[in-house]
């Protein structure tokens, strides 16, 4: 997984001590090193990154008492396990957990599994109509998709899956941005002659992919397996709408936040918790999302 | 011969498997977006010209035009029109001017610098629903933090959800904390890309760094920055989850006049709350046809700016 095919250019030259006839004439050498003010500033914004989530700490370890103090608290009390149980005294919060993590879990899976197939077709096989297929499946991510949730809805009525997790999963088993991933990712990583040995070895297409371009596609795999079970986890709108009653956990938070009182020590535990498993992700493996947003971002 | 047969029905396979084993693996992805995105997107239309109630388990006639009829003259669409427009401006705008310069700081040989991207990309890990409700927090008119610090400069105490103005604001706050990072990356990236001679060269004719940024960074980064205004103006216009959540009630009219009520949040309302699916198919289409609209005109335009830079 540390292999990940981080582009060239990211790994920047690293600030060691060769070249020192250049460091003295400021300016040249590039990128330019970062001064003081570069560092005071990004930690500034870094600092704005953080707080929110540092602050639903806070309020989630205080009683409520303490979080409506003037001028405010800003260091954590001791009632963080109070709150969490009260959270999960006051809605079914470990089934929506469940609920999430059952969703995002499959998606997860099938999104890698699908993607890298298509993706395999996409940038090694040859076929008719490859580059206006891959150009239209690229396309369909500028669909706002959002906007036909009406009939989605009556769909899934009709075939009795209204609150039924299929109807969130079904929909999410594969999307463009996984595609075109994977495509970009296997045309770099998977050398032709590999193929052409697993072909005189005897291998059909599919053994081709599940012999040489699995295998070979598990970094970039592991990236878009993080982002497509960040994005199940976090998905609300469409769950809202068809998941009532047997809500995700995106779902009961903002039930949880729009009672008629509004009890913000319960709210930010919730908010905590259903961040918390992300953050763990985030806190492991961010040096991997970061790099695959950026190189995404490069023929994006 | 039984082995010439079995070769020739092997060759006849194999030549099945290279010639038609490709489209086999790019069908579950044109599968389910037909039956699942443009499918529903189509019959989105079909709804739009009924009168149809969920209420009545489904049951619908042929009106023809009315619901956009309707919609034309309903002052609460146009007011989530207008509240779109203004939310979606106020958030991009100042969202992709604060990730060029994040950009621009992250472009240097720092130390920690993965530290310092994660630490930037953060609040786009985060849900829609969290960030939305511990802003609100923030926000809020007795204790909330900013009200706090803005009595300590005098101003206040700002009721954020009480005006059309204020909850503007707040809410682009939310959309923007949430994105800014994340097309600070993108941008990064593509600063990554651009020659490095290209800056020695106006090193040398004396170009200030700030000229260096306006002269070749910017223009060298057309492409990127056309490509995010494009995907923000199609997420900025659908805005939803943020207004919704930021009204702390389960009320989806965006405030007690609607003034924060998004168009996005208003189909929400007649859909799923009115139980209106055609009056809700029509504004998901006429919405549809707006995204489609912007993103083209965002296109054409920020290319022709990009050009005279």
């Amino acid at each position: 997984m540390t292999a990940l095919a981080h582009p060239p250019s990211t790994r920047a030259p690293a600030p060691g001590p060769p070249r020192p006839a250049r460091r003295r004439r400021r300016g040249f050498g590039y990128p330019r090193r970062g001064s003081v003010w570069t560092y005071a500033a990004l930690l500034a914004v870094v600092a704005g990154s953080v707080f929110p989530l540092y602050w639903s700490f806070v309020v989630s370890s205080q009683t409520s008492e303490a979080v409506a103090q003037v001028p405010p608290v800003l260091i954590p009390g001791g009632h963080l396990f109070d709150n969490i149980a009260r959270v999960f005294d006051s809605t079914d919060f470990a089934r929506a957990l469940m609920n999430s993590l059952i969703v995002s879990g499959s998606i997860t899976i099938s999104v890698v599994f699908f993607s890298t197939l298509a993706g395999f077709a996409f940038a090694k096989l040859r076929f008719r109509g490859r580059k206006p297929l891959l150009v239209l499946a690229i396309a369909t991510s500028m669909v706002p998709q959002q906007l036909g949730i009406i009939p989605l809805y009556l769909l899934m009525s009709k075939i009795g899956w209204t609150d039924r997790l299929a109807a969130v999963i079904v929909p999410g088993l594969v999307t463009a941005f996984g595609v075109f991933f994977m495509t970009q990712y296997l045309g770099r990583a998977v050398p032709d002659e590999l193929l052409e040995a697993g072909r005189m070895d005897g291998c059909g297409t599919f053994g081709l992919y599940w012999h040489v371009v699995l295998p070979a596609a598990r970094p970039a795999a592991a990236v878009l397996g993080l982002f497509t079970f960040m994005q199940a986890w976090n998905d609300f709108f469409w769950p809202l709408v068809v998941l009532q009653n047997n809500a995700t956990v995106q779902v009961a938070l903002s039930s949880l936040a729009s009672g008629y009182t509004t009890d913000y020590t319960l709210t930010l535990t919730g908010t905590l918790l259903a961040t918390l498993p992300i953050l763990v992700i985030f806190m492991v493996l961010g040096r991997q999302i970061v790099g695959g947003i950026m190189q995404g971002a490069i023929k994006g | 011969m039984a082995i010439t047969v079995l070769s020739s029905r092997r060759a006849a396979l194999n030549k099945l498997d290279t010639k038609g084993s490709p489209y086999l693996y790019i069908t579950p992805f044109f599968l389910l977006f037909g039956v699942f995105g443009l499918f529903p997107l189509l019959y989105t239309g079909y709804v739009s010209f009924n009168d149809w109630n969920l209420l009545d388990g489904g049951a619908h006639q042929w009106v023809g035009l009315a619901n956009y009829r309707e919609m034309l003259h309903d002052p609460y669409f146009w007011n989530a029109l207008g509240n779109t427009l203004s939310i979606w401006v106020l958030s991009t705008v100042p969202q992709l001017l604060a990730a060029l310069w994040i950009a621009h700081l992250l472009n240097h040989r720092l130390r920690a610098r993965t530290s310092l991207r994660m630490g930037v990309l953060l609040p786009n890990i985060t849900s829609i629903v969290a960030v939305t409700i511990v802003f609100t927090q923030l926000f809020g008119r007795d204790f909330g933090m900013v009200n706090w610090l803005l009595g300590l400069a005098g101003i206040g105490p700002i009721d954020w959800q009480a005006d059309t103005w204020s909850s503007h604001l707040a809410i682009s706050i939310i959309v923007a904390w949430r994105w800014t990072g994340y097309n600070a990356l993108i941008y990064l990236a593509s600063m990554q890309a651009i020659p490095h001679d290209m800056y020695e060269a106006a090193e040398l004719d004396g170009a200030s760094s700030g000229q260096q940024f306006w002269r070749i960074t910017v223009p060298q980064l057309r492409p990127t920055i056309i490509f995010t205004t494009v995907i923000s103006t199609i997420g900025g216009l659908q805005i939803m989850a943020e207004p919704l959540l930021f009204a702390g009630t389960s009320t989806p009219t965006g405030g007690s006049d609607r003034q924060f009520q998004t168009a996005a949040l208003f189909l929400y309302e007649q859909g799923f709350r009115e139980f209106r699916f055609g009056y809700a198919s029509a504004i998901a289409w006429t919405l549809c046809l707006i995204i489609a609209v912007f993103a083209i005109a965002n296109f054409l335009l920020t290319r022709r700016i990009a050009d005279e830079e």
